[in-house]
């Protein structure tokens, strides 16, 4: 289990050049398959950097997410792609920032509702900003981005994101973080500026999340609030990471990997009993393994590692 | 480490082995049967216009294929498979399901999704692979430009300035007459439907020398019409417009009859030309005006009606439904004259061919149904929504004042 660094860089840059050909070979249907689940694990890996170590469960995903939509539906026939990304990226860490300073003192179950009540207000703000201000509604995104693009750059963001959870967890914000995840009260006491931590690191994550949402705009040409807000990718993230395991940096790709070939295999073969497949499966994943695969995994390492002489 | 390798090596050349001869097996196959395909929203909050205008039409033509045993190419007749996927009204789905659709189920044709955000959301992937895309729910000021862009697709509904065009015309020559006063009241749906019909109408009635005494919009799901209706009935305004969705065009009208409020014009948006709405208001009705309409004196439509009732027992709605039948009429015939699965050909046929239909014959400008081939306005005349303008040999006058409550 435990290789020296080198092996598993080289072993991790393997993997990433792999990955990097999946264009090279794949045909479209494919391709879009990679692209949603490389869409998923950055969302839910960026869910996790936050949610894992604080337990804070977000629902505010999308509103990260569609920020990067809009921005790119506002700015992305106006000015260089790159700048686009660096807008959006500012606009979604100063809005985690301000949201971060008011709310993080909210815990539980308050917190939850807040971050879901955050994305709708996020969206009824554009909607009113678009419809009485700009005066339309729906907006075309034409920018010249292919398929295979939107693939390169989704997998730089996974790097990206598997490189600040990793570099997290060695340091010293993350230590505190995994204190104030077990008791806030000790953090405080033992002098952790817990707030400082928690609304870094929910920068961080919604960073992530904001440019995700940039980098996938330009495969639908065409969005509007519903599009780029919808309530679904928010809770479809919160299911894939607590599957997988939220405290395993790895964990979260350990759900999206099963749930988006499950939704795709129960689209392609039950269309019209998705909706009730679905519920049956996200109660049996509830109820037969509440710690996640990384978890269960974990267990069945441990038992093996047992039964051996 | 090698041992994986070797398990790895032989996956891959058992997959690779495989879809050669996947790939081997399809060349193999004669046209034997006609795949069609297509993703539509059978969940989510496009369900509703999906299944009114869109889902029976596809039914009903699948079943008269079947009937005829299949499409008419190369002098003999090749059966149909239909395959459906859901997109969940979600455009990331709706993009992989016609991915999928394309390149894993290999079909010969495809039927476009429901409204106007996910026909753009998958005009790309029609367009990459040269699919001709026949839409008749997705109305936008920017058909032209995807012509231009994707040569592939049809825009059967057009532009939302065709239809505030053929409004204003009727208003225009009402208030020349002395029957309407120039001032309108409007009112629209926070909603793509609602802000870009709204938008065109203000320029549109602006120039025609109109004055709004009342411009309000109102967000999607609004229950509370009355504050609205009353507003608009003390502006003084002898039109009355609103730019709604099914539940608010039903709201309003329930909300108007309420508060007595009957201007000379009373125009409202979606689901006017729905079968619900004459069963809702029976007898109240009439004068009201709506996007679409139909000719009384047109026996194809009158056979199309009975048809559709005769499968699904429901009239089809007033504006999208016939069209989404005459597109399927076009693509069939298309087809047919092609002799094959050629689809650039079959993309030019529709481009340049006429084509016998339902609403008589047909031959598209730039992809789009010339002006005149259907009513843009119409107008709940004795029952049935019929047909007032553009300007043409099919239209009916328009009835005016709009009678009272009962």
């Amino acid at each position: 289990m435990t290789l020296p660094l080198p092996v598993k860089i080289v072993g991790a840059a393997v993997a990433v050049a792999m990955l990097a050909c999946v264009p090279l070979v794949a045909d479209g249907y494919r391709l879009s398959l990679a692209i949603g689940l490389l869409n998923y694990t950055v969302l839910a890996t960026a869910w996790a950097l936050f949610s894992g170590p604080t337990r804070y469960v977000s629902l505010a995903t999308v509103a990260f997410f569609g920020i990067g939509v809009y921005t790119v539906a506002v700015l992305g026939e106006v000015l260089a792609w790159p700048l686009v990304l660096l807008i959006a990226l500012g606009i979604g860490v100063v809005l985690a920032l301000i949201i971060g300073l008011s709310t993080l003192r909210l815990s539980g179950v308050y917190f939850v509702i807040f971050t879901f009540g955050l994305a709708e207000l996020v969206r009824q703000l554009v909607t009113w900003f678009e419809v009485n201000k700009t005066r339309t509604l729906g907006r075309y995104v034409f920018v010249d981005i292919t398929t295979d693009q939107i693939y390169w750059q989704l997998l730089a963001l996974a790097v990206m994101v598997f490189a600040a959870g990793l570099l997290i967890r060695r340091s010293r914000l993350g230590l505190a973080l995994r204190v104030i995840g077990d008791d806030e009260t000790v953090a405080r006491h033992v002098g952790i500026n817990v707030t400082a931590a928690k609304v870094a690191l929910f920068m961080l994550s919604a960073a992530f999340m904001t440019l995700c949402g940039a980098v996938m705009a330009p495969r639908w040409s065409y969005i509007d609030p519903a599009i780029a807000f919808n309530p679904v990718t928010s809770f479809q993230v919160l299911i894939m990471a607590l599957l997988g395991g939220v405290h395993r940096l790895y964990g979260p790709v350990l759900g999206v990997v099963p749930l988006t070939l499950l939704f795709e295999f129960l689209l392609a073969n039950f269309p019209n009993h998705f909706s009730i497949l679905i519920g049956i499966a996200f109660m049996l994943i509830v109820y037969a393994i509440p710690n996640g695969i990384a978890g269960l995994a974990e267990k069945l390492w441990a038992r093996v590692k047992g039964a051996r002489p | 480490m090698t041992r994986r390798f070797r398990i790895l090596a032989a996956a891959l050349a058992v997959g690779l082995a495989g879809t050669l001869s996947l790939a081997a097996s399809n060349q193999a196959l004669a046209q034997d049967k006609i795949k069609i395909g297509y993703a539509i929203s059978k969940t989510g909050p496009n369900a509703g216009g999906a299944n009114i205008t869109q889902i029976p039409n596809y039914q009903l033509w699948f079943k008269e294929l079947n009937d005829k045993g299949g499409l008419m190419i190369g002098g003999k007749r090749v059966p149909i498979e239909v395959i459906e996927y859901d997109d969940r009204s979600n455009s990331e789905e709706a993009v992989r399901a016609v991915e999928r659709l394309i390149t894993q189920d290999k079909v010969d044709l495809l039927l476009p999704p429901w409204g106007t955000g996910l026909n753009l959301a998958v005009g790309p992937v029609f367009n990459k692979y040269g699919y001709p895309q026949l839409t008749f729910s997705a109305v936008t000021d920017q058909a032209p430009a995807l012509v231009k862009r994707w040569p592939n697709s049809f825009w059967f509904l057009g532009t939302s300035v065709q239809y505030i065009n053929a409004l204003v015309d009727l208003l225009s020559k009402q208030q020349k007459a002395g029957k309407i006063n120039g001032t309108v009241a409007m009112i629209s749906v926070a909603d793509g439907f609602g802000i870009d019909l709204s938008k065109a109408a203000r320029d549109g009635l602006g120039k025609a020398g109109f004055k709004l005494a009342m411009d309000k919009s109102y967000p999607v799901g609004t229950q509370d019409m009355s504050p609205m209706i009353s507003e608009a009935q003390r502006s003084g305004a002898d039109t009355f417009i609103a730019f709604s969705y099914p539940p608010d065009t039903v709201a309003i009208n329930d909300q108007a009859k309420v508060a007595s409020f009957a201007p000379k014009v009373m125009f409202t948006g979606v689901g006017t030309g729905f079968p619900l709405f004459p069963q809702r208001f029976g007898a109240n009705v009439e004068g009201i005006m709506s996007l679409g309409g139909w000719n009384p004196n047109n026996a194809g439509t009158a056979e199309y009606r009975k048809k559709h009732v005769a499968m699904h027992s429901r009239d089809p709605d007033y504006w999208g439904s016939q069209l989404g039948y005459v597109s399927l009429q076009m693509l069939e015939q298309a087809v047919e004259r092609v002799g094959k699965i050629d689809r650039a050909a079959i993309v030019k046929e529709l481009q340049t061919g006429t084509f016998d239909t339902v609403l008589g014959k047909i031959k598209l400008v730039d992809n789009m149904p010339p002006k005149g081939t259907y009513a843009y306005i119409g107008q709940w005349q004795n029952g049935f929504f019929t047909g007032i303008a553009p300007d043409g040999a099919n239209m009916k006058p328009m009835v005016i004042p709009k009678p009272a409550w009962k």
